[in-house]
């Protein structure tokens, strides 16, 4: 089983980053042939990063909009992020620089109870999609299952945390030997099989679903464009080839 | 006429149940082969359309940046669900931006995706059809592309962009709207929307320099295809025959009269307006754009500046230097182009043209943001310029001012209902049921703020304002052009009104 798990969790890391990276590089190579910034925009280049920071950070639109899905998208990313981290204990040795950091700040603070701020965010966000009659219209069966995926890889995080204690010693030496194709065994447990099963399938949808607006929201046009038309002339590769023959050369 | 239901309007503006299919059997006039050969496109729908509009799609998503990640990004989160003025006026769920823009992203999801190609019950991918085409087509022209969604939403998806593209595949695949073609034909033949031709152009000026002079008693000009002058005015064609715009039209002639400056009308660029990017064309677009770029090189004029009109100050701000710039032959200390609210504005604070408030007491005005000005474009040196220039104007010349409720104005402003290509008869009923959310904050500043008119700087917005806010008890004179404002407002140099001024009033004046 503990070899079969460190398979799959070596081939879903590889499909997540390849296909994920694949997807990236399609968003930077696909050109923007005209300035469509949503105004009021920045306008200047530093200006534009501090609106991405906020969306990214903050979700300004989103809060704008409905403050519900604000609470609860924010809250669950802010636990996300925050589980993630904690995570990385797994990852990291104590001699590493950021040890202190991980092993104080997070996973002995605030960063334990990162899995409840994430559970209840994903139900209220689930809660929504089966109450609101708009949000039940626009949802398809994968965004129901996404919710509860999502909610299951939590419950049994927090499960291992609170409920029945899994040997995070050993845990660890199977991560560790899974980075240097050492392959350990894991504790036994059926909460972190399903853990990381699901992490599994998590990785392996998220190049080929919804699961893009991550990256997706950086190379948003109407997002990270300055608003200088005016100034600066912007043209697309395709059409200076195309449509710039009205240029003296 | 109408063979609709006008909605109640109500105290404030609410979240509707959903109707579903109630705005179903609602399309436009499908273009004749004439109107569709025009522009490029085939007469009529092509026999192997499907693998042509998927063909398209895949063309766009390689070109269109925005295409491409709006279509994988929404994670149908609903934060748009309750923001289009169609969705509130007509209950119609496919009115929601996320579900307007699902109707081409199942599509997109089922041949260009792996989740959609093997699992598309799953994540809702369906196949091409003949009912999804006729969809595209009802719906798709139940967006006025104001992008309100495009703010609202977390990661920036602009309906606009998805019913510009969704336009265009239907175009190639022959089924382009009438409306739109028509008219970007008549740009190519006439060189305006209205097919005004220039004969008839020069003699509706020349009856406003008549009007004019009897009015004031000055003889100011409305200039055409004069070669060197200093300025190009590009404007809207409703500007030289509808009310209110013509009054804006007045308006903008009495300042650059009384600022001195040299200025003129072109008959090949009698028009502002560019129906290319309603159906996202880039090359349309950049064609009717290209007439102003000639008739500025040809007349030698130095500057550039556009008068009322949402959508052409979109095109004219953002796209004009990318589609047919540089303009390295025009004047760089000016902005290329400028709004004529900048031009007026820079006078007004100049403190170079005289004004009689007073003028203007019999009303208290409200102000509508286009929504092409105020979310895709600017004026003036800083973000959101454009919604203080056009109020600062108007509080410069009028006494009695109110803003309308905040969530319907600047950026969350409601647009007029009869943008991007809908202002037609063949939409009548999605026009009435468009403007409820603006009427209705409307509404609420007539009784409690008593509000008489509503002053707007787009030719659309006052076409579609003065047509149907009527259906919801409001009267056509009640929509003013903001330069309108300016003109009534205006004391020229040598006018009946200045002689008015300076000899009966001149011990309350402080000159």
């Amino acid at each position: 089983m503990s070899g079969f798990i460190a398979a799959l969790l070596w081939v879903s890391l590889l499909v997540f980053v390849g296909f994920t990276g694949a997807k990236i590089r399609q968003y930077w190579k696909t050109p923007a042939p005209l300035k469509i910034p949503t105004t009021p925009a920045p306008v200047t280049q530093t200006g534009v990063v501090f609106r991405m920071a906020r969306e990214v950070v903050l979700f300004e639109s989103l809060f704008k909009s409905n403050k519900w899905i604000w609470v609860f998208g924010w809250m669950f990313h802010l636990g996300l992020l925050l589980a993630f981290f904690r995570h990385l204990r797994y990852v990291v040795s104590p001699e590493n620089f950021m040890w202190p950091v991980i092993s104080n700040v997070i996973v002995q603070s605030f960063g334990q109870y990162a899995g409840f701020a994430m559970v209840i965010g994903l139900l209220g966000l689930l809660a929504r999609r089966f109450l609101v009659e708009r949000i039940r219209y626009i949802s398809s069966p994968s965004d129901y299952l996404m919710l509860v995926m999502l909610i299951v890889i939590g419950v049994s995080g927090l499960m291992m945390s609170f409920v029945t204690h899994i040997d995070v010693v050993q845990l660890k030496m199977f991560v560790m030997g899974l980075f240097g194709f050492d392959f350990q065994s894991l504790p036994e447990s059926i909460a972190l099989i399903v853990h990381l099963l699901l992490v599994v399938v998590l990785m392996l949808i998220f190049p080929f679903s919804k699961l893009l607006h991550a990256p997706g929201v950086f190379f948003s046009p109407t997002r990270n464009q300055v608003d200088n038309p005016r100034e600066k002339r912007h043209l697309a590769p395709w059409a200076a080839e195309k449509y710039n023959d009205h240029v003296d050369k | 006429m109408a063979d609709f239901e006008t909605p109640e309007i109500k105290e404030f503006i609410g979240i509707p149940a959903l109707q579903e299919g109630s705005m179903a059997h609602s399309s436009p006039f499908i273009a004749k082969e004439n109107h569709q050969e025009a522009l490029g496109y085939p007469g009529e729908l092509v026999e192997n359309w499907q693998q042509v509009a998927l063909d398209k799609m895949d063309d766009l998503r390689t070109r269109y940046r925005s295409f491409q990640v709006f279509l994988d990004s929404c994670v149908k989160c609903g934060a748009c669900t309750d923001k289009c003025h169609y969705f509130l006026g007509t209950s119609d769920p496919k009115n929601m931006p996320v579900a307007r823009q699902d109707l081409l992203r199942k599509v997109y999801r089922r041949y260009f995706t792996f989740a959609g190609k093997y699992f598309p019950k799953l994540v809702g991918a369906e196949d091409l059809t003949e009912e999804v085409l006729d969809d595209w087509y009802s719906y798709f022209h139940q967006c006025s592309q104001c992008r309100r969604c495009s703010v609202f939403c977390p990661y920036g998806i602009d309906t606009a962009e998805i019913s510009m593209a969704a336009r265009e595949i239907m175009d190639v695949v022959g089924k382009g709207q009438k409306y739109c073609n028509e008219i970007i034909g008549k740009v190519f033949t006439i060189g305006n929307n209205l097919g005004l031709p220039g004969k008839a152009l020069a003699n509706v000026l020349e009856g406003l320099e008549e009007d004019v002079e009897d009015d004031t008693g000055v003889a100011v000009k409305f200039p055409l295809d004069v070669k060197g002058a200093d300025i190009l005015l590009v404007t809207p064609s409703a500007d030289f025959f509808a009310e209110p715009h013509i009054d804006g039209l007045i308006g903008y002639a009495k300042v650059f009269h009384e600022t001195g400056a040299s200025w003129t009308l072109s008959t090949t660029a009698s028009e502002a307006g560019n129906f290319g990017m309603f159906i996202g064309s880039y090359e349309n677009m950049r064609r009717v754009s290209m007439r102003i770029r000639d008739a500025a090189k040809e007349l030698g004029v130095k500057r550039i500046i556009f008068g009322e009109c949402g959508h052409a100050w979109r095109i004219a701000y953002s796209f004009l230097n990318t589609l047919c710039g540089p303009f390295d032959f025009l004047d760089q200390r000016y902005p290329i182009p400028q709004h004529i609210l900048e031009y007026t504005w820079g006078e007004l604070e100049k403190g170079s043209l005289r004004i009689n408030k007073e003028e203007n007491d019999h009303m208290t005005l409200t102000f509508h943001d286009s929504c092409n000005v105020a979310r895709g474009s600017r004026m003036g040196d800083y973000p959101g310029g454009q919604f203080d220039y056009p109020r600062n104007v108007i509080k410069a010349v009028c006494n009695n001012y109110v803003d309308m409720d905040p969530k319907t104005t600047k950026e969350a402003t409601f647009c007029c209902g009869g943008g991007g290509g809908l202002l037609t008869d063949d939409l009548m009923e999605i026009r009435v049921k468009g403007v409820l959310p603006r009427a209705t904050a409307l509404k609420s500043v007539v009784e409690n703020e008593g509000v008489t008119h509503m002053a707007a700087i787009c030719a659309i917005c006052k076409s579609q304002f003065t047509k149907t806010l009527p259906y919801y008890g409001f009267t056509m004179d009640q929509i003013v052009s903001v330069h309108q404002l300016v003109s009534e407002a205006l004391v020229m140099k040598g006018s009946e009104q200045e002689a008015d001024l300076d000899g009966t009033d001149s011990d309350d004046t402080e000159e």
